[in-house]
């Protein structure tokens, strides 16, 4: 494939370096740049050790009404065949879209690739780089297909919670009940304000008001107004909602261990 | 500066000194006045030590986009920098910004930017167009007007950077000028294939430094890069959402495909 380049650059009318660059090395910085990447490397390791723990224990997921996120929707019952724990039937989709999500990009270009690790720390160099525009980086662009998966798997969660509280004729209520709920929200918050969705909603349109448009528009403007609401504050949807996914399913699991733990209120 | 705004204390700058293939820092004493920042230093270092110093500099008031360095490490507006923020016995370190061609001391050629913009298919509105424009329409694009082109998120994106991609990547800058482009109502050209196969948007790997340094405030991974992106993912890597579209007809304005003009400067 040839790639067109951007500027013709005539030789030696527009240099593109320095010989000599007011420095070498890494970076001049002198704060401590290294501290949120290592933070956040530690936290997403530490998410993802217990979430693979919870995948493979396969059990400890499911008491009276309460099922755990990482186990909802329970698949088992239409595929007795599969080996594994149905938490993989599941997974791969909240997984994937957290993957590709444009703000855990970020979080893990910066941690885990480093590239950069921090701004004007420059720990690798060299022409070779590419980013997203090629394999397997190029697979990013699908994420608005992983928001159509996780979509459906969040109305789940929330079946789930209401499922705690109506039961056996009755109404219920107990601390785990509200824990789900409010996991519920966190979730809804971060899935809503995927720049993905806030792109299909109505960030694509050029013109809301423009005679042609007017009416057909309106609602797709209030929608993305309304994401972009949910969209300003993408990072910490994202930080809260993966700490409170984790924190309900820890929650869920003691509670199958002593089921007094739910604390129920009526 | 009235001789009773001072503040008794004295700052350590270390200049770079030098061309694009040699240089050195040079340290300088200076004293520091109450509301100082970084340029009034530099300028009193031209004023009592050496007039020979170089920098661009303008409006003091962080509009012109002239005095972009690098302070300790960081990539800001000299103008902007405020000398309280450092320690007393903090050495502050000046230099020009790295990514681009140093010409003498803090003075840097930006030039390679001004070729890539020429690249871009200016602003092309339906000869027939409808001038009135709403609030809620512009709003996005006013955003981005409000660059003052000091390149500071030019110098601090990684790509060029580090991987001197400057031969293939267009850089944030010219992905808001784009933005706000694709984004106006009354445009007519489509840029999406230019932005993906010569500016190469996909080497953006929206790690957001471009927007931790940008002096204006612009939103420039969320609200620039990110929806181009997806409007990339529309045109070229979305074949079911494709199909879709085509399957309903119309719906969206379907821009015409503009060449890029080529642009001869003006007498
Ligand atoms: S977000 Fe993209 S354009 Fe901005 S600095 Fe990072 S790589 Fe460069
Ligand atoms: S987008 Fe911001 S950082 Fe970049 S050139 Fe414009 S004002 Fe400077
Ligand atoms: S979920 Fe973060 S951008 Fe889509
Ligand atoms: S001198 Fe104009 S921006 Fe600093």
């Amino acid at each position: 494939m040839t790639q067109s380049q951007l500027t013709d650059l005539p030789e030696n009318k527009l240099p593109t370096s320095n010989d000599v660059p007011a420095y070498e090395g890494t970076t001049e910085r002198k704060d401590n740049w290294w501290v949120e990447p290592a933070l956040i490397a530690f936290v997403f390791t530490a998410f993802g050790i217990y979430s693979m723990f919870r995948a493979f224990e396969n059990n400890l997921y499911e008491v009276g009404p309460y099922l755990s996120p990482f186990y909802s929707p329970n698949l088992k019952q239409y595929v007795p065949w599969f080996p594994l724990s149905p938490a993989f039937l599941i997974l791969w989709i909240p997984l994937s879209f957290r993957a590709t999500c444009y703000y855990y990009r970020k979080a893990y270009y910066r941690s885990y690739f480093l590239h950069p690790p921090a701004c004007t720390v420059g720990m690798f160099k060299g022409k070779g780089y590419t980013g997203e525009q090629s394999f397997p980086f190029v697979l990013q662009n699908l994420h608005r297909y992983a928001f159509y998966f996780a979509v459906p798997v969040l109305l789940i969660l929330w079946v789930d919670a209401f499922n705690t509280v109506y039961y056996g004729g009755a109404f219920h209520m107990s601390v785990l009940t509200v824990v789900m709920f409010a996991n519920c929200i966190l979730l809804s918050g971060y899935t809503f304000g995927c720049h993905a969705c806030r792109h299909l909603v109505g960030g694509k349109e050029d013109c809301f008001s423009c005679p042609k448009n007017e009416q057909k528009l309106k609602p797709a403007f209030q929608a993305w107004q309304l994401v972009t609401k949910f969209n300003e504050r993408h990072q910490q949807w994202a930080w809260t909602s993966l700490i409170s996914v984790a924190l309900t399913d820890l929650y869920i699991r003691y509670t199958c261990v002593d089921p007094s733990l739910a604390f129920q209120i009526f | 500066m009235p001789e009773s705004s001072g503040t008794g204390r004295q700052a350590t700058l270390k200049v770079y000194r030098g061309t694009k293939d040699k240089g050195e820092f040079q340290s300088y004493k200076v004293p520091v006045e109450a509301g100082m920042v970084v340029l009034d230093a530099i300028h009193y270092i031209q004023q009592n030590f050496d007039p020979e110093l170089a920098v661009r500099w303008n409006c003091k008031a962080a509009k012109c986009g002239s005095c972009s360095a690098e302070v300790n490490g960081m990539p800001s507006l000299m103008c902007k920098s405020r000398m309280d923020q450092f320690k007393d016995d903090e050495d502050i370190c000046v230099q020009p910004l790295k990514t681009f061609p140093i010409i003498k001391d803090l003075v840097t050629d930006v030039s390679w930017n001004y070729e890539v913009n020429k690249k871009i298919t200016p602003f092309s509105p339906a000869p027939d167009a409808d001038w009135t424009i709403y609030q809620e329409d512009i709003e996005r694009v006013q955003e981005f007007r409000k660059c003052i082109e000091c390149f500071l998120c030019q110098n601090v994106c990684h790509v060029l950077r580090d991987h001197e991609r400057k031969d293939n990547f267009m850089g944030p800058r010219f992905m808001v000028r784009v933005a706000g482009l694709e984004m106006h109502p009354l445009d007519e050209a489509n840029r999406l294939k230019y932005l993906k196969d010569e500016g190469h948007i996909g080497y953006c790997n929206i790690t957001k430094c471009c927007t931790e340094v940008c002096p204006e405030d612009i939103h420039i991974t969320d609200n620039a890069i990110i929806p181009l992106k997806e409007r990339v993912v529309d045109e070229f890597y979305d074949p079911l959402g494709k199909f879709i579209r085509n399957l309903l007809g119309g719906g969206k304005k379907t821009k015409a495909s503009v060449q890029p003009v080529s642009i001869t400067p003006s007498k």
